[in-house]
């Protein structure tokens, strides 16, 4: 029985990084301009159908440079568009923007590129891996392609988090996040770090669609995998980005441990049709962690003195 | 000065239009299409629609409707969202001279929301291979056509492929079948059928649902990896098809002991898995992939005169030639109306209904549609609104489908009383007379 559980706990790890690569989009918008960005799922099925399509033509380091371009614009765009003339308007007013820009996105990416299933072939071997066969009957089974995912978010975090650190503009967008007012008394162009960010975000959302285009096919359900970010941010808070791999982790293991182990016994207890319960569970274990931290895992305290 | 030139073009406009429709609506067939060209399920739902648009376009080119009725047709997306499927199908039911002729859903959600609607409003629902598997009671399903195979139909034919590979049904006492299902009435409709099998012959099921769209299975598969079932039933639809197949490439499961259900056998559902999906199984709705005798027609009288709604590469793709055989048996059906209520006009919902029962398309007739080896007689009665219950296992072998078993036909004696029992049930809840109508 460990083997198994051992087993489910490392797949439910590894595809809680699969969900935390979605959720990194969403805290960056969040963290720079307090916006939630509703259409970082259809930003990411952008992202890969622009890679998949274009890899059609060219070689994949050509198409995703490309991508590249194309995001950034498309981050322009909306905040010319969209961002810039509801700045000082309520949080809602912008989220409901956002949703608008989802549909949009989805919509137009679909004429453009097509509603198809396209491939984007990262070449990651798709034979599973096992390990300690001697110690558990069939061993330890690890997926190639989900390791290769998680190297990808490492390396996406380390280059994060040096931007954030290092450079200027990252200084910048940190003094944003912490006070808008005070970082423009200082000099600092809002405009120019809301195109910055969503730019950024842009690019996870390239990486997040190559790596779950190449899981799934690159289609329109990429862009309901956003659904599966939402707990991830809920339990690990809108502003962290540590929050957001600590979250995916949480929420991926728990997940798939609730549905091997505790689906079985729901079916049999209540003589349920089936089980399925690891997308609601995701969010109940989000709703407990929220009882005892409602700023999530790693958000900020909010304390208003009166 | 403007406005009364607009004003004036509008008057114009409409007059002209009024004159105009009663003369073009006289000799025209209306069918609405519900299509699903954009959303999650959009690379299953677009070829299904060109099918059906390009076999409509077929028979006003070459033979000028139905007896000279020509068929007009609108298509409404609806994403494959039942309550968006449902306003497609109240926008359109009244269009036409005679209404909508009849309503092909492709979604058991929709056909669910519209089974008693459109009772009400007496226009058929031809549900291919899809829909309540009890809707195949005519005496009580008075206006739902599941033709060609119900979901009882396709489990009990694999079962039986199944059976037939281990060497009889008793050989499958002790062994564990998985469903793995879309968890949805439609993914729920073959339990029935293997629970009854499991009861009859011993063997243990085991059923996994998977929550819509199925993009993430990773717990699903590892539980199939863990309890090692021999045989996997997959009952998916869209993205969760080739995500089911990668998944079980990545847990290590054999390919070549997996069936799917004729929705979870066409080209998008093994394509995204590339060599993965070698040794896939499905079984057909009749049918496999290829481009038959039809197929010289569309060219020369559709393609040719670039008004194909595919690229000519595609039709030969599953899912399109099903919507060109469900077109087709919708036609037939006019024309079966027809020949009793008044060749060359068009017909209505209600004598559609009775073209649909008295379907008869012999091996003659389908050889005359160009259909010759694709398809097998179909009867249609008031009884049984199915037609035909047979099919054939098929095989990906990494390139193409292929057909890799003999014609099966699924076993009356299980299905018959269960059909029977759900019907009555359905019945006495919806208070209806059961018996023939008219």
């Amino acid at each position: 029985m460990l083997g198994p559980i051992i087993e489910t706990l490392i797949g439910g790890l590894l595809t809680g990084v699969l969900y935390a690569l979605v959720a990194l989009g969403f805290v960056l918008i969040f963290k720079a301009s307090g916006v939630f960005n509703f259409a970082q799922g259809a930003m990411v099925l952008f992202a890969a159908l622009s890679v998949a399509r274009l890899s059609e033509v060219m070689p994949l380091v050509f198409a995703v440079a490309i991508a590249v371009v194309i995001m950034v614009v498309l981050a322009y765009v909306i905040e010319r568009l969209v961002l810039r003339p509801l700045v000082n308007q309520e949080g809602i007013i912008l989220f409901m923007a956002t949703l608008g820009v989802a549909y949009f996105i989805d919509g137009f990416g679909q004429t453009v590129w097509g509603s198809d299933i396209y491939k984007i072939n990262l070449g990651i071997p798709k034979d599973p891996m096992f390990f300690f066969e001697g110690v558990f009957p069939g061993g330890i089974l690890i997926d190639r392609e989900e390791v290769a995912a998680a190297a990808v978010c490492a390396i996406l975090v380390a280059g994060l988090a040096i931007f954030f650190q290092v450079t200027r503009t990252g200084r910048a967008l940190r003094a944003v996040a912490d006070d808008h007012q005070a970082a423009q008394s200082v000099g600092i162009p809002l405009n120019y770090i809301w195109l910055i960010v969503w730019a950024v975000a842009g690019i996870v959302a390239i990486a997040a669609g190559m790596v779950w285009g190449s899981k799934l096919g690159v289609q329109f359900s990429i862009s309901l995998v956003a659904l599966k970010a939402l707990p991830v941010l809920i339990l690990g808070g809108f502003t962290s980005i540590p929050g957001a791999i600590v979250g995916g982790l949480i929420i991926g293991a728990g997940e798939k441990l609730a549905e091997v182990l505790l689906g079985p016994i729901l079916i049999k207890t209540f003589d349920l049709a089936g089980g399925g319960i690891e997308n609601w569970f995701a969010y109940m274990l989000a709703l407990v962690f929220l009882l005892f931290r409602p700023q999530g895992l790693f958000g900020e305290r909010i304390i208003e003195r009166i | 000065m403007t406005l009364k030139i607009l004003g004036a073009a509008v008057a114009a406009a409409v007059g002209v239009t009024a004159l105009a429709a009663p003369a073009l609506a006289q000799n025209e067939q209306f069918i609405p299409a519900l299509v699903y060209r954009t959303g999650a399920y959009a690379p299953n739902g677009v070829p299904f629609a060109n099918g059906i648009a390009d076999y409509y376009k077929l028979v006003n080119a070459r033979d000028n409707g139905i007896n000279g009725v020509r068929i007009t047709t609108e298509e409404c997306e609806f994403g494959y969202a039942t309550d968006r499927g449902v306003e497609c199908y109240e926008r359109l039911k009244k269009k036409g001279p005679t209404g909508a002729a009849y309503v092909i859903p492709l979604s058991t959600g929709v056909t669910f929301a519209l089974t008693e609607k459109t009772a009400t409003d007496k226009i058929p629902l031809i549900t291919m291979g899809y829909g309540r598997s009890e809707s195949r009671d005519g005496t009580v399903f008075h206006w739902n056509f599941p033709l060609l195979g119900t979901y009882w139909t396709a489990s009990d034919i694999i079962l039986q492929h199944i059976a037939r590979k281990e060497g009889g049904f008793d050989k499958l006492k002790g062994k564990k079948i998985a469903l793995v299902y879309h968890d949805s009435p439609y993914g729920k409709e073959p339990i029935a059928l293997l629970t009854e099998r499991a009861k009859r012959h011993g063997f243990e099921t085991m059923f996994l649902p998977v929550t819509h769209p199925g993009v993430e299975q990773k717990a699903t598969w590892l539980q199939i990896r863990q309890q090692r079932p021999n045989y996997v039933l997959l009952w998916g639809w869209g993205v969760m098809n080739s995500t089911s197949i990668k998944e079980a490439v990545a847990v290590g499961y054999p390919r070549s002991q997996m069936y799917g259900v004729w929705w979870s056998g066409a080209e998008p559902d093994v394509r995204p898995a590339e060599g993965g999906a070698t040794g896939y199984n499905a079984v057909t709705l009749q049918h496999t992939a290829g481009q038959f005798k039809v197929h010289e027609d569309l060219k020369r009288h559709v393609y040719d005169k670039n008004q194909g709604s595919a690229k000519w590469d595609e039709t030969g793709e599953i899912l399109y030639v099903r919507g060109l055989i469900n077109a087709m048996l919708g036609v037939e059906a006019i024309r079966t109306a027809q020949e009793k209520f008044g060749k060359g006009k068009p017909m209505t919902g209600e004598q559609v209904r009775w073209g649909l029962e008295n379907l008869n398309i012999t091996a003659d007739r389908i050889k005359q549609l160009g259909f010759d080896g694709v398809l097998q007689p179909i009867r249609v009665t008031c009884q049984d609104h199915e037609g035909a219950r047979t099919g054939r296992i098929q095989t990906w072998d990494g390139k193409n489908w292929k057909i890799s078993s003999d014609w099966y036909t699924s076993d009356d004696k299980v299905i018959a009383p269960m059909v029977k029992d759900a019907a009555s049930k359905y019945a006495s809840e919806k208070k209806i007379t059961a018996g023939c109508l008219n």
